[in-house]
């Protein structure tokens, strides 16, 4: 799972009002590299939640990412290939997402996080 | 600028949408963009053909957008500038002499390398028979040199007539001959590369890859772009996607699906891996019923592309057991020491609320003018003609394309632009929704039972089920899978 995905999950048991962010539990986290594209990066920037984006990155063992972001910094070469390696070249391959509210442990095992709902959260 | 495209006789419902699809992603329609309504391009047949037939004119920009639809169409055989056409070749050697010196005279020069081909529709000609047309052609003053392999211009020399056979379609009147020049043509050896049966890792409803390509081309994937799947499977479709560029992202309900695959080198991205192309950016186990999207997520994918499950070969699941759906009984409480291990059970997923709820997580999360593109099943021996496809105040229907799976039901490719954002009143309405489909679960199973209407013994259906074998069907039947 990149960090992509994880800023766009959520947990959504039933009656979780704050399910976002997920918290990170990392216990094992691979680097696989992906082309850069400067086009598809700006548009996910708008996307992304920056707070929750920074916090899950420093869990991954990341923490070359600036805690405070303007549009203008997508200007820099240096600042797209960091946003880059945090957002698409990261990998929790094994762990799990854990929901802010409850606690509750979405798994993550090869690579894949595990969303479904047990009966009694739906 | 009008431009002869000439289709490969096969999917005819899918043809002229992929060239409209293309036109827009190569920019046709640039300087008249009108806000909602989506543009269309202008389209004129051949005298006395039927709409089906592969020979179509289509007026394009340039020949640079002609150009890039035709090698990027899976459907298109090949866009020519028509140099003339006759239903004689004593006609097209007039009208080839009467089309403009200047159009013809610098794809003639000496120095440049050619080639004429000699193609028929409706019957076969021996290499004799094409020599001696291509003979014919004396009057054209080429100064190039002749070259088979890769030359600098390509001639076509197309006949077509009604001799022997109309190829399941009705009859063409009259015979016709076009003369032209290849501006470009669809690359199908994607398609033998692609082809399922070389592929590693397969699902029981695995999409082929002539479909997946047709499907991301409707989707306009592209390089930078977005594309998500839903009800991914062994990523048959995202493949398609991510062969034009397209970053994918799929989700599926069945963990052994999209995890464990059949082994290291056999699941979802070793499928990505074989053709080298890059893995998808998410995959996911989630319920497209409850889907884990955080809240304030909203226009996101550029398109999203998908072949719901409609219960014929494979059928829906979602969150919750049958029994607690049916009220039957409360919420199985979990134990705390089984938690990690549980195995959460589903009920089936009616087709209707399956694709309510896809229509609501497009609106929601596709970007404006993003695109919805998933196939709908369609039973085929409802009388009223006009069917019903599903429609969502933010999309507008743009294309919609039948494949006959057999003589129960088809399958329509539906392509849905997205003209108006996702409102807090949709949201509303899509969350009433939801709520009715829980409270009368059981109902929406029983209706449009498409599983019993597609198998069910033929004398169920019909009671004089005797005398019905030998009346001939007057169901058409050249949409089939091989046309």
């Amino acid at each position: 799972m990149r960090l992509l995905t994880h800023n766009m999950l959520s947990s959504n048991i039933k009656g979780v009002e704050k399910g976002f962010p997920l918290r990170i539990e990392a216990e094992k986290v691979v680097e696989k590299p992906v082309e850069m594209n400067a086009d598809f990066l700006k548009k996910m920037f708008e996307k992304v939640e920056w707070k929750a984006f920074v916090e899950a990155s420093r869990s991954m063992g990341y923490s070359n990412l600036p805690e405070e972001v303007d549009p203008a910094m997508l200007e820099s070469d240096e600042f797209l290939s960091r946003f880059h390696h945090a957002l698409l070249e990261l990998h929790l391959e094994e762990g799990a997402l854990v929901c802010p509210e409850t606690g509750r442990r979405f798994p993550v095992n090869k690579g894949i996080p595990n969303m479904l709902l047990h009966e009694d959260e739906v | 600028m009008w431009f002869l495209c000439v289709f490969y006789h096969r999917l005819l419902d899918y043809r002229k949408p992929e060239v409209e699809s293309l036109a827009h992603l190569f920019g046709a329609f640039q300087d008249q963009q009108n806000g909602d309504v989506p543009s269309q391009l202008q389209w004129k047949l051949p005298l006395h053909h039927h709409s089906d037939s592969p020979f179509h004119f289509v007026n394009l920009p340039s020949e640079q957008v002609a150009r890039s639809i035709a090698n990027r169409s899976i459907l298109v055989k090949g866009m020519y500038e028509l140099w003339g056409e006759g239903s004689s070749y004593e006609e097209l050697k007039d009208s080839v002499l009467s089309y403009p010196d200047e159009r013809k005279l610098p794809y003639l020069e000496a120095g440049s390398t050619f080639k004429i081909t000699v193609d028929s529709f409706g019957k076969v000609m021996s290499l004799d028979e094409q020599k001696e047309l291509i003979q014919g052609l004396s009057y054209i003053p080429f100064k190039g040199q002749v070259k088979l392999k890769n030359p600098d211009h390509n001639f076509w020399l197309i006949e077509i007539d009604n001799y022997g056979g109309n190829n399941g379609l009705p009859p063409i009147i009259q015979r016709r001959i076009f003369f032209g020049r290849e501006v470009g043509g669809a690359d199908r050896k994607l398609i033998p590369t692609y082809q399922l049966k070389s592929r590693t890792y397969l699902g029981p409803t695995a999409m082929d890859a002539e479909m997946a390509f047709l499907m991301a081309n409707q989707a306009l994937a592209a390089s930078g772009k977005l594309v998500y799947d839903p009800f991914t499977g062994t990523g048959s479709i995202l493949v398609g996607a991510a062969h034009f560029g397209a970053m994918t992202m799929g989700a599926d309900i069945d963990i052994r699906v999209v995890r464990d695959g059949r082994g290291p080198n056999c699941n979802v991205w070793s499928n990505f891996k074989q053709y080298g192309l890059p893995m998808p950016v998410g995959l996911l186990r989630a319920d497209n019923n409850r889907p884990p999207w955080r809240s304030g997520l909203k226009e996101i994918f550029d398109a999203i592309i998908c072949d719901p499950p409609y219960g014929v070969r494979a059928g829906g699941r979602k969150s919750g057991g049958r029994k607690l759906l049916k009220g039957a009984v409360e919420p199985y409480v979990v134990p705390d020491d089984k938690r990690t291990d549980h195995i959460p059970s589903t009920a089936p997923y009616s087709l209707v609320e399956c694709v309510h709820d896809l229509l609501d997580l497009a609106a929601k999360m596709l970007v404006m003018q993003g695109r919805l593109v998933f196939f709908y099943p369609v039973l085929r021996d409802d009388d009223c003609a006009e069917t019903h496809f599903p429609d969502h105040p933010c999309f507008k229907l743009i294309s919609s394309s039948e494949q006959i799976l057999s003589s129960r039901y088809s399958r329509v490719l539906l392509t849905m632009v997205k003209v108006g954002a996702y409102t807090e009143e949709i949201a509303l309405a899509a969350r009433l929704k939801h709520l009715e489909f829980r409270e009368n679960h059981v109902k929406w199973l029983q209706d449009g039972n498409l599983h019993s209407a597609v198998f069910s013994p033929i004398d169920s259906q019909l009671p004089e089920a005797g005398d019905s074998k030998f009346i001939k069907d007057p169901k058409p039947k050249y949409r089939g899978k091989y046309v």
